[in-house]
């Protein structure tokens, strides 16, 4: 069935998505083509000079085997990210969907931690887990464990995993929950008459039901674990021990706003954008045909 | 685009300052200090501005010292700059390269006729900030330098003896063979590591921490502190680290709340952690120099400082400079200067400072807190000792701070980690170079 509006001529049209236009050059193209441009100098901080080095900061960033394990420690980050996130909120959903008593209460704590920032997030898990006066650190030393994030590069991958998909967890919550109430009560009533147990009606009916959820959530997700986690590792880790924290977007923010190399930093983010963009064309291409819309 | 947006925000909100008075030439001065240290630097201005009518210095917080340096460097892209921008030690390259961002000091103290000698101050803050000619480009505000933090309740119930002299690192080693013994659980530990047992270490030892005079010589400097005696230092750490001697607590300075709660012995840490030690240690502590290698030449030679300077940005109308003058001048007297120095316990910049708290009886009253001074002043600082200068040099730290953890967690050799640090380092080293020529 065809859903698409034909406007005539080209005017109405044109005006109408003349806002969301506008926003993406704005705040999108202007930025991003700024940044290609920025990626192509090695500018001085207070923008007196620049050199034109052409892909000369594409190459000393590749040549960098730091720069390149960086890659790695990203994959690892934004997968356990994108999982700890999301297996957790759908197990929560499906819980709370079946509530008959105080679901209202249930979902808005569900939904609380939603509202802290990642800087904010970063600090309370530092509490919790800070070698000197954290509760849990402090428990895991009863238990014998000697718990130390400071040199221990799985511990602290583990720590910043867990701080920044805390709070998404909620956000990933809001989106099933929603997609729950939607799934018709009269499919699911159907296969329990046919026997089905719950666990199995929920594999092979709401979770393919759920999949352009699933889809959309995925890939905001991981577009979250590369961009918005560095406030997280900024207050905790700070990218170590060594490196074993440094992701792609932290060492963008390291070298460009804190270490002032600003060439550098562009073509990281450039970089970055490529990465994103590439990943997100093959979610789309190999993904999106295993979702039923 | 961050610096954009930086640069607008900071724009507008200069733009939104009421002008309050109306003949008075107002001076901004951007620094980076809140809480306690920020009450004594706006007494400062207060005082300032309370005692002549040509001037008004109005002090602004700009977050800590890498967001002040960016909000600086973001105003200036903007035409918005402060007259007066605090920058920590580590930025000091960054500035002096910006020729045409900054204007020295020595300068404007000459065009404003301000009296302005820059012997007056002591020499190895002085040579921290000078031209290899002499000629002073920023004015030292909070310097410090590292000093041994002792637990004395904890070496005692160790059995450490009284007399037992902890000023060379050959001595520390049984001391902290003890303390493990004694059941301590953190028998030493270190904040600022690439500070300390990097950068300190070597002017202390007066062997070079990079080439070209540690790059006050120019910006084709390379690292060199992967010689013998930092890699004996590092490795003696490194299985200090194995042994569970020394214990590792962070880049920064979070050994510091271990040392103020009792739990850790012996801690090499900034001079300016005084107030705070004070402050919260519910135990008898003590202030030692920084230990050294008593099998090294020449050692102990002097420590480098820490902390921050005041750089005088360019493109303000004349008058501001006038009054920039007089308030860098009124900052460096000696009552100022001798007064922030007890408070804080950072040093005193200027030699008539130090005679005066010592007039004062100040040393007599707080013993150790002269240590620091009597550690950089001791002898004339040499090519070595006199600091450090390179660009990129934050991110220089962040590199040396990687490659230190892999020797803390025994994945390195100090050999390898140094030697890995020094190559990382050149390549950026090389960067700044390139982008300042």
């Amino acid at each position: 069935m065809e859903k698409r509006v034909t406007f005539k001529g080209w005017l109405l049209p044109l005006l109408l998505i003349a806002p969301q236009l506008v926003i993406s050059g704005v705040f999108f193209f202007y930025p991003a083509g700024e940044a290609v441009w920025q990626s192509l100098f090695i500018p001085d901080p207070f923008g007196l000079s620049m050199q034109y080095v052409g892909l000369g900061n594409f190459e000393y960033l590749l040549s960098d085997p730091y720069y390149r394990a960086s890659f790695l420690t990203t994959a690892v980050f934004s997968t356990l990210v994108t999982l700890v996130s999301m297996i957790p909120a759908l197990f929560l959903a499906v819980l709370a969907d079946r509530l008959v008593k105080g679901a209202g209460a249930y979902r808005t704590m569900l939904i609380w931690p939603y509202a802290v920032a990642p800087a904010v997030a970063g600090v309370l898990w530092l509490f919790m887990f800070n070698t000197r006066i954290g509760i849990v650190a402090w428990y895991l030393g009863l238990l014998g464990y000697d718990w130390n994030y400071v040199l221990n590069q799985n511990e602290a991958m583990g720590l910043v995993v867990v701080a920044s998909s805390w709070g998404r967890i909620s956000y990933n919550f809001l989106f099933y929950f929603a997609a729950l109430q939607a799934v018709p009560k009269s499919v699911i009533e159907a296969a329990a008459i046919d026997g089905a147990r719950f666990w199995r009606r929920f594999f092979t009916i709401v979770l393919p039901l759920l999949s352009p959820t699933t889809f959309f959530l995925l890939v905001v997700n991981i577009v979250y674990s590369f961009f918005e986690t560095f406030g997280v590792i900024h207050t905790i880790t700070g990218g170590g021990p060594q490196q074993a924290t440094t992701i792609l977007v932290y060492k963008v923010y390291a070298d460009g706003f804190v270490g002032q190399d600003l060439g550098s930093s562009a073509a990281q983010s450039v970089i970055l954008l490529l990465v994103v963009g590439l990943l997100t064309v093959l979610q789309f291409k190999f993904v999106e045909k295993r979702v039923h819309y | 685009m961050k610096n954009f947006a930086l640069g607008a925000l900071v724009a507008s909100s200069t733009l939104l300052t009421p002008f309050a008075a109306f003949a008075q030439t107002e001076i901004q001065f951007w620094h980076a200090f809140t809480g306690r240290l920020g009450e004594l630097v706006d007494a400062q201005v207060e005082q300032f501005n309370a005692s002549q009518s040509d001037y008004k210095v109005v002090a602004n917080y700009k977050g800590n010292y890498s967001e002040t340096l960016n909000a600086g460097i973001a105003a200036f892209r903007a035409g918005e700059q402060p007259d007066i921008l605090m920058v920590f030690e580590v930025g000091t390259a960054t500035m002096m390269a910006a020729k045409g961002a900054v204007k020295p000091v020595y300068q404007v103290m000459e065009e404003a006729g301000v009296p302005f000698n820059s012997d007056d101050y002591i020499g190895a803050v002085k040579g921290y900030y000078t031209t290899t000619d002499g000629k002073m480009l920023s004015l030292p505000f909070n310097s410090s330098t590292p000093v041994l933090w002792v637990n004395r309740d904890l070496l005692d119930k160790a059995g450490v003896a009284k007399d037992v002299d902890l000023s060379t690192w050959e001595n520390i080693g049984p001391v902290l063979d003890k303390l493990k013994a004694a059941g301590v659980d953190c028998p030493m530990t270190t904040a600022w590591q690439s500070w300390i047992q990097l950068e300190n270490l070597s002017a202390y030892h007066n062997v070079p921490f990079a080439s070209e005079e540690n790059g006050f010589g120019g910006l084709d400097a390379k690292l060199e502190f992967n010689g013998p005696v930092q890699v004996k230092h590092i490795q003696t750490l490194g299985d200090w680290a194995k042994k569970g001697e020394f214990i590792y607590k962070g880049r920064r300075n979070e050994g510091g709340a271990d040392f103020r709660s009792g739990s850790c012995a012996l801690f090499t840490e900034s001079s300016a952690g005084y107030a705070g030690i004070k402050a919260e240690a519910k135990f008898n502590f003590e202030v030692h120099p920084l230990p050294y290698w008593a099998d090294v030449k020449g050692a102990p030679q002097n420590t480098i400082i820490g902390g921050a300077s005041l750089w005088v940005m360019e493109g303000k109308p004349a008058e501001d400079y006038k009054g920039v003058a007089e308030f860098l001048n009124f900052l460096s007297s000696p009552d100022v200067q001798a007064k922030w120095h007890q408070d804080t316990g950072y040093l005193p910049i200027t030699k008539a400072a130090a005679d005066l708290t010592r007039e004062q009886g100040f040393y007599k009253e707080n013993p150790g807190t002269d240590v620091a001074v009597i550690q950089m002043t001791a002898k004339e600082p040499t090519e070595n000792s006199k600091g450090i200068r390179l660009g990129n040099f934050d991110q220089i730290r962040t590199i040396i701070d990687e490659e230190l953890e892999a020797v803390w967690s025994g994945d390195k050799s100090a050999q390898d980690a140094l030697d890995t640090a020094v190559t990382r380092g050149n390549q950026l080293l090389r960067r700044f170079e390139q982008a300042n020529r």
